[in-house]
């Protein structure tokens, strides 16, 4: 939560009708999870530990928090470990590339995060990946999972999340010239208006007086 | 390149070759243009607003003479910010916008949102049994519908009508029941984190199981039309073509994944919402194809059919029991539900939230109204 996140309208004080005055977010920083993880979450750490030696020094963070368990992974690492999950611990799917934005996580402030779900096993597991702003670059897997193409294309249009080796990284929702990255915290909601064929509309929050 | 001569028909030279700009003119000059030009290579942009494409897509199409060689997809067209928006929203007004992420399955993304809503609060287990045994029955007939949608508008699609009348007739009859049930056919909003918006009407069970009796009948005409048919049989047998190992790295799921023999089916082998307490049968094909995506589709009707009616079992003597978590700070106190005579709360139940009870007044107050300020 940043200071620039404000109601929908960018109303201050009572005219806000976002739905948004009240809520106070707290941040949840959970340390490293300590062994035993519970569940097959300790198997799956066992056999990624066998089978990759530079397990201690890829994996920045353990974290096992309401049963699911999530591997904070070091972004020149990722491509490594994700291989061996595919072909030793038969993570055979990646269900999607989601990105957060922690703008208070000081070189630490974007986010990916991957679902794994292995077929043959009937698991999930989620790798993290957090790359600093002002170089928001992480390697991509489209060569481990096929899928990862939209899903990395997504998060780069959401985020700004610069997938490297990605075949053809462009926007997927937003147009080809769209300005910024909307999912971003600091990027604010509503407040551009809409042209087409040389008409604009102005925003909401120039239509009315919500303020 | 300033000067047209038919601004409907026109064309223009680029570093990538002529472009022709066609809005239903003149088709012979443009195949006579087109046929002067060395090369076959032909880019078409298709949509965004055409009619064979659903939705609003756009697909640019590389054709060499009839055979598409390349395609790629603009899918952006009907993307809303749900999740910018729910940034500024509290949770239970986000329901609001998943019901409408897709307007086929608004059941399951409710469900599938606010089961994470309530395993972050950590109230998975408190939801009540009768909001679980009435979200797994409205998903159940949510598939129906949406099956009946993608068989009808498939055959459509193929230039059999007669199918989607039928389906679209199925269709009808489920929508009755979803507005029977939560006042909504479509973008209910109904499943909420806790548990869902209101209870039953009274008469619901026996309406469920007539619609059951009905549908199960009616679906025969579907079958009869489809399953077997050589002209459907010939434009989906061998299409589409994907297996095993290009849906698993692809990350597909659902009847496509199905269609390749692997009976990866979530209610089985990761059940929620109390899925392992019901009896039925995963439907999967070994075609790798479009008819055995239909085939299951078809088999995976009657499987709903017979969880609503495990369902219906099951509601009989949950009369009266709740339907959301006893937590007045995530269920809302005032229990706002369409009285039967569909005309919304009582005078005497909006007397006693507004007179008699201060609790749930400040709970309200806090809950829906103080959000606004």
């Amino acid at each position: 939560m940043t200071e620039n996140q404000q109601g929908m309208f960018g109303a201050q004080g009572t005219g806000d009708t976002s739905g948004y005055g009240g809520l106070v977010r707290s941040q949840a920083n959970a340390g490293s999870a300590q062994r035993p993880f519970g569940g097959y979450f300790d198997q799956v750490a066992d056999d990624l530990e066998r089978a990759y030696p530079d397990f201690a020094d890829a994996i920045e963070r353990v974290v096992v928090d309401r049963g699911e368990l999530t591997l904070h992974i070091k972004r020149e690492r990722l491509v490594e470990v994700a291989l061996i999950l595919r072909d030793k611990l038969k993570f055979e799917m990646s269900m999607g590339v989601s990105g957060v934005h922690y703008p208070e996580d000081t070189n630490r402030e974007l986010h990916a995060v991957y679902h794994l779900l292995s077929v043959t096993n009937n698991q999930r597991i989620r790798l993290e990946v957090s790359v600093p702003d002002v170089d928001p670059h992480i390697p991509s897997l489209v060569e481990v999972w096929a899928g990862s193409n939209w899903n990395e294309r997504e998060t780069f249009d959401m985020f700004g999340i610069i997938f490297d080796g990605h075949p053809g990284l462009t926007r997927i929702l937003m147009p080809d010239d769209w300005q910024g990255h909307p999912q971003r915290k600091d990027y604010a909601l509503g407040g551009i208006g809409v042209e087409y064929k040389g008409a604009v509309t102005p925003p909401p929050s120039d239509r009315r007086t919500y303020k | 390149m300033s000067t047209y001569a038919d601004p409907y028909a026109s064309s223009r030279e680029t570093t990538e070759g002529t472009v022709f700009s066609v809005t239903g003119g003149d088709w012979d000059s443009l195949v006579t243009e087109i046929g002067q030009a060395k090369e076959e290579r032909v880019v078409v942009n298709m949509g965004p607003q055409h009619p064979s494409t659903h939705g609003v897509l756009r697909l640019v199409l590389e054709l060499e003479g009839e055979t598409v060689t390349e395609v790629r997809c603009g899918i952006g067209y009907l993307h809303t910010g749900i999740e910018k928006n729910i940034e500024f929203r509290n949770w239970t007004q986000a329901t609001t916008f998943v019901t409408r992420m897709d307007y086929l399955a608004p059941l399951f993304n409710e469900a599938a949102y606010c089961l994470g809503v309530e395993k972050l609060l950590g109230i998975t287990n408190d939801v009540p049994e009768k909001a679980n045994v009435i979200r797994v029955m409205m998903m159940e007939f949510n598939r129906i519908s949406s099956h009946m949608v993608a068989l009808g508008t498939g055959a459509l699609e193929l230039g059999a009508l007669s199918p989607m009348i039928f389906c679209f007739r199925e269709r009808e009859k489920v929508l009755d029941i979803f507005e029977f049930i939560s006042g909504l056919r479509m973008n209910m909003a109904y499943i909420r984190p806790g548990g869902v918006a209101q209870d039953l009407p009274v008469g619901a069970v026996d309406k469920i199981l007539a619609t059951v009796k009905d549908l199960r009948h009616s679906f025969k005409d579907n079958e009869k039309l489809l399953v077997g048919n050589s002209i459907w049989m010939k434009r989906t047998e061998g299409i589409g073509y994907l297996d095993l190992a290009g849906a698993t790295t692809l990350g597909v799921t659902g009847p496509v994944i199905r269609a390749t023999g692997l009976p990866l089916d979530l209610r089985k082998i990761q059940p929620y919402s109390g899925y392992e307490n019901y009896k039925f049968d995963v439907v999967t094909a070994d075609t790798c194809d479009v008819y055995g995506r239909f085939l299951i589709r078809i088999n995976e009707l009657e499987q709903s059919l017979r969880i609503i009616e495990q369902c219906a079992e099951k509601l009989k003597s949950l009369e009266g029991a709740p339907v959301m978590v006893a937590d007045k700070k995530i269920a809302w106190p005032a229990q706002l539900a369409i009285g039967a005579d569909g005309m919304g709360n009582s005078l005497n139940h909006i007397r006693e939230i507004m007179g008699t009870s201060m609790e749930s007044l400040i709970h309200h107050f806090k809950l829906v109204h103080q959000w606004n300020l």
